[in-house]
């Protein structure tokens, strides 16, 4: 076991998969020499070489289109889309093209590739830095999408989803990458792409997110305890295809369900959370399932009271958990 | 200066929602004299004047919510410096009637989901359980509901099973023995003790001081229904393509007892200490009966509207008060009210007033009877009887029965000329 | 400038294609699916037109770019990656008229898609035919990725991805020849100018005369070729295929040719184009052209173009009678292969 932070994990993740198979590779802008912005690529460049970690030109279209092609011909790339903000232009290249491949070629084809991304906000990110984008991606059938919230489970799906035959979207968030540090376990840790994680065991209510709210709702079952509410809280690690079992599991035990994240609120991931615990669990339900989420204006403001108006903090879900238990 | 806050209207209550403002600044004040109307989670709750005095500023404006504690208004007491001179030369308005007191039922707030419907309102995982633990109606009746409204949680089944599931003690006490005692009432062997719902708390408490504070007498009237029952017949089908409602008498009564009001309006009229005040709108209060109770929506200057305005307003807010969705403003300002106990076959009713009502009038049931028709003969016809309580401080027997006698002309002399719309 | 082409000179008494290193039996070869390409077109119109299929989009006219450029290149070693006009490449590279007609009448055998695409939108890894999709363009960057993943394993395999000038306009095609030039990837860029998208004429799609002129701005040459010509687009597809095996990376050719059909069957091209106009394109049709010019050289005889012609129909017919009375797709297939690995299952 080493303790490390979320971007050192991913970091190492990479390092681990491209030194066990040489078909893997990193493209992506400023992923070389610089090491990526975030720093996630530190050092690859020089240990891998220029073909294995690959300065793109500044065109995110390409970089996902020419990923797919390299999936094809026996590669496995790591696409890196600088912010989830700019996969914009990859938009057709994911939706129209990746995410399709195998069901328009009846499964003849299939894409064995990454697209990493950070999203996600509190880093005066402002509107074209702090995005998140699962919902939009969440919706296309084909696409796996995964959003861990440590650095275990950083490492350990990245390596999943290197290894996976079908075109996974990975999101960092990158709040996450340097507040969070934890034990990353040695050898190989691969983390199921699919599975959820209870991530603390509790009766009173239970408490869905992913990505930084994990966290902030683990500091808030921490708080609830205090209270004499013993809060579950279950990391859903995958968007896409979402475990519903667990989910399902943690409603049916705590009747009370919050779900919660940064994404917008309208048709969001706490959407269809909620649709899979009326369909599973109704009949457990203490209370009606609630959701704090990102409100729906375009994204997150520059200005940080704004900013701060915008994210669900710690706080703000305390008080939406003590309504929840209370009801 | 003494600070008024936003009190705890009820365990585990953390806010409120400042609903009206009953004084304004300048105002007199005496203690336990209304003074704002909060709305909870729990209640809506006229909340009485802490002290005499003259209320000297409001700090939360109608509308917004505090949490408890937060101060809401500053009086200025009597006998501090100043506090003796008239201000401003205002009169205390002691003929300004309370407000008519909000049913804690019928009015939902958008941000408020279950207001007031915590006991009777189970989650599905609550009756599982007691599907489950087989619990029998009277045990649910003793559950203490923890949750928002009083609503028995999925903990609260938990914990009652597992204290019905522990031995019976030595000295034979009840096995929920550890459970908090009810507080109201004597448990006796053969009896249960089905705990107050918000709704019917309220109604108790309005109707004890109704009977306590008013002089209520009682007047009947019978009234030959034929022309109505005819009409009615002829037309409710055209009506109910037309409108998309159902013509009942409802309305037609509505209608008739408008036009009463407006022959005898002192019945349409609120005793206080300083005069009768007489209102200028007609405003109709119509009972409605809901699953535990009752609930009065006001159709609000009923006298500017026709018998099918009056039809279509009376079954939206009938709906709307069974499906729980009315608004604070639906349930008040009636001036006075029908109700309809008819329905259910009564052929006579002693019906309470709500104060500061005058009057409320009972519509019993419409059956045929024999009767003797101006020309001696006997003939069967449709009849009703119309029932009006009313205070008789206000008014006295005369006034009571000229109107009984309008609305009874109104409604005999019914024929296709009267106008539906 | 983009280097223009000529016609293939007869080099030293030899016929042009000899000169140009194909023996009798592969110059007939080329012949053969050019006609067959038209041939399974022409049938898939009758039948679209009898109600007995709802869609053709088709190859007529551009045989001669499409199997001249194909030809060049290795099948089963290179990649090709088509556009939805290119009957006459997925042939060359090994697909059948039976491929063909199962895809046109959407059964469960079709290879490129198990019916779930309309006609047109080739695939089939063994092959490596790179499956394709409707928006155009974007097959432009998966060429340049398939390029890149042969460079970095140090393969010579060269990709080839075609494309018409309509596409040309899409980011995505310049996104990918920026790239190609920026790795020097062994790329074949094919844009089969047929004069329309849809109904949009050149003039109103881009404001050059040859699109070829754009390899330029990223450092590799263009050319353009008569792509009514076969021999001419064997001829510089093959410099080309082979600038790319030695690692010098792509070329663009420009073949201007014309398609003689409206866009597909739900199209009417009289609204936008004059008879008289497609009349003049007929009498270039790259395969009566290519016929003329195998007669002339000895090498097309009536017994072999007869043969050809009989062998050609078989296949249609029976290609039409399979496909037709081959069973659809089961409805439980829905929703299978949407993942390679459903963890649902």
């Amino acid at each position: 076991m080493a303790s490390r932070t979320v971007i050192e994990a991913i970091r190492e993740a990479m390092d681990q998969e491209m030194a066990r198979d040489p078909s893997v590779f990193l493209i992506g802008e400023d992923v070389g020499q610089r090491g990526g912005v975030f720093l996630a690529s530190d050092g690859l460049h020089k240990k891998y070489g220029e073909y294995r970690v690959l300065d793109s030109p500044l065109a995110e279209s390409s970089i996902v289109g020419i990923a797919i092609g390299a999936a094809v011909n026996g590669m496995r790339p790591i696409a890196e889309i600088q912010f989830a903000d700019f996969i914009a232009p990859a938009f057709n290249q994911i939706v129209e093209e990746a995410a399709r491949f195998c069901y328009r070629s009846g499964g003849d084809f299939n894409l064995p590739m990454v697209i990493r991304t950070p999203y996600g906000g509190g880093v005066h990110g402002a509107l074209y830095h702090s995005q998140s984008i699962e919902a939009t991606y969440g919706h296309i059938p084909g696409l796996k999408v995964v959003a861990p919230s440590n650095p275990a489970d950083a490492a350990g799906l990245l390596k999943a989803a290197v290894r996976d035959p079908d075109p996974v979207l990975y999101l960092e968030h990158k709040r996450t990458y340097r507040l969070i540090r934890g034990e990353v376990p040695d050898g190989d840790g691969v983390v199921p792409i699919g599975k959820a994680e209870v991530k603390r065991e509790g009766n009173d209510i239970g408490l869905i997110a992913y990505g930084l709210m994990l966290n902030y709702c683990l500091e808030v079952a921490e708080k609830l305890a205090a209270e004499g509410v013993s809060a579950e809280v279950l990391d859903l690690r995958t968007i896409k295809p979402m475990d519903e079992a667990a989910v399902a599991a943690t409603a049916k035990k705590t009747g009370k369900v919050l779900v919660v994240h940064e994404d917008n609120r309208f048709a969001g991931i706490a959407a269809e959370v909620i649709a899979i615990i009326m369909e599973n669990a109704f009949d457990s339900l203490d209370a009606p399932v609630m959701r704090l989420t990102g409100p729906d204006v375009p994204a997150m403001p520059f200005n940080h009271v704004l900013e701060e108006a915008f994210l669900p903090t710690p706080e703000r879900i305390l008080a939406k958990a003590r309504e929840l238990a209370a009801y | 200066m003494a600070s008024v806050k936003m009190p705890q209207l009820g365990e585990s209550i953390t806010e409120g929602t400042i609903s009206k403002w009953l004084k304004q600044p300048g105002d007199q004040i005496k203690k336990y004299e209304g003074l704002v109307e909060v709305i909870t989670d729990k209640v809506n709750a006229e909340v009485p004047a802490p002290l005499a005095g003259v209320l000297k500023e409001i700090k939360v404006k109608e509308g917004t919510t505090v949490t408890v504690g937060t101060e809401i208004a500053v009086i200025e007491e009597s006998g501090t410096p100043g506090a003796a001179l008239p201000t401003r030369g205002r009169e205390p308005e002691a003929a300004v009637p309370a407000p008519q007191p909000v049913s804690q039922r019928g009015v939902s707030e958008p941000a408020r989901a279950s207001e007031g419907e915590g006991r009777t309102r189970l989650s599905p995982a609550v009756r599982a359980l007691i599907e489950e633990h087989r619990i029998s109606d009277a045990e649910l009746a003793r559950i203490q509901g923890s949750g928002i409204g009083g609503r028995i949680s999925k903990k609260d089944v938990e914990d009652f099973v597992a204290r019905r599931a522990q031995p019976v003690a030595a000295d034979g006490e009840q096995r929920e023995a550890a459970a908090p005692k009810p507080t109201f009432a004597q448990e006796g062997t053969e009896s249960t003790v089905v705990p107050l719902s918000p709704m019917r708390r309220s109604i108790a408490g309005n109707m004890a001081k109704s009977k306590q504070t008013i002089p209520h007498a009682w007047t009947v009237a019978e009234v030959d229904m034929t022309n109505v029952v005819r009409f009615r017949q002829k037309v409710k089908d055209s009506f109910r393509q037309c409108e998309g409602v159902e013509l009942t008498f409802v309305p037609i009564i509505v209608k008739a007892v408008v036009e009463g009001l407006k022959a005898v309006p002192v019945l349409n009229a609120s005793w206080s200490d300083n005069g009768v005040l007489m209102h200028r709108d007609i405003n109709i209060g119509v009972a409605v009966s809901v699953d535990d109770g009752l609930i009065v929506p006001v159709v609000h200057q009923a006298d500017r509207q026709s018998i099918a305005g009056l039809a279509k307003s009376i079954d939206d807010l009938a709906s709307r008060a069974r499906a729980n969705k009315l608004t604070i403003p639906d349930v008040q300002g009636a001036t006075f009210t029908v109700n309809n106990p008819g329905t259910f076959g009564t052929i006579l009713s002693y019906s309470i007033i709500a104060p500061p009502q005058a009057g409320i009038l009972a519509m019993d049931a419409i059956v045929k009877r024999p009767v003797v028709t101006d020309g001696d003969a006997i003939a069967i016809r449709s009849m009703m009887n119309l029932c009006l309580s009313f205070d008789h401080r206000v008014l006295d027997g005369v006034s009571a029965a000229r109107f009984l006698q309008g609305v009874r002309r109104w409604l005999e002399g019914f024929s296709e000329q009267v106008p539906l719309y | 400038m983009a280097t223009q082409t000529r016609e293939v000179e007869a080099k030293g008494g030899q016929s042009r294609h000899r000169s140009l290193g194909l023996s009798d039996e592969e110059a007939l070869h080329i012949y053969e699916v050019m006609r067959l390409a038209r041939a399974i077109d022409e049938r898939m119109w009758l039948i679209n037109r009898q109600g007995r299929a709802p869609f053709v989009i088709s190859c007529q006219g551009q045989e001669g770019a499409q199997v001249g450029v194909s030809a060049a290149l290795k099948p089963g070693y290179d990649w090709v990656v088509p556009y939805y006009r290119d009957a006459g490449v997925v042939l060359w590279f090994g697909m059948t008229a039976r491929d063909q007609m199962l895809s046109f009448f959407a059964r469960r055998e079709d290879p490129s898609s198990g019916g779930r695409q309309m006609p047109g939108h080739f695939g089939a890894r063994r092959l490596q035919i790179l499956t394709t999709g409707s928006p155009v363009g974007a097959q432009l960057p998966h060429a340049a990725g398939l390029a890149l993943a042969f460079k970095q394993r140090k393969e010579d395999g060269v990709t080839a991805v075609f494309f018409g000038e309509g596409a040309s306009s899409q980011g995505d095609v310049h996104e990918a020849m920026n790239f190609a030039g920026i790795h020097k990837l062994g790329l074949l860029f094919v844009c089969e100018n047929n004069g329309y998208a849809i109904s949009v004429a050149q003039d109103h799609q881009v404001a050059i005369k040859d699109l070829a002129d754009r390899a330029a701005g990223y450092g590799f040459p263009g050319v353009v070729v008569d792509g009514n010509d076969v021999l001419a687009c064997y001829e510089v597809a093959k410099e080309a295929v082979a600038r790319a095996r030695r690692g010098e990376g792509a070329t663009l050719i420009e073949a201007k040719t014309y398609r003689l059909t409206a866009h597909s069957s739900d199209d009417d091209d009289r609204r936008y184009r004059q008879a008289e106009e497609v009349a003049r394109w007929r009498q270039k049709d790259p395969i009566q052209r290519y016929a003329k010019y195998l007669r002339e050289s000895g090498s097309l005889t009536d017994a072999v173009e007869q043969d050809i012609t009989e062998r050609i129909n078989q296949q249609v017919d029976e290609a039409t009678e399979y496909a037709e009375n081959a069973p659809d797709p089961s409805p439980d297939s829905l929703a299978k292969f949407v993942y390679k690995q459903d963890i649902r299952g």
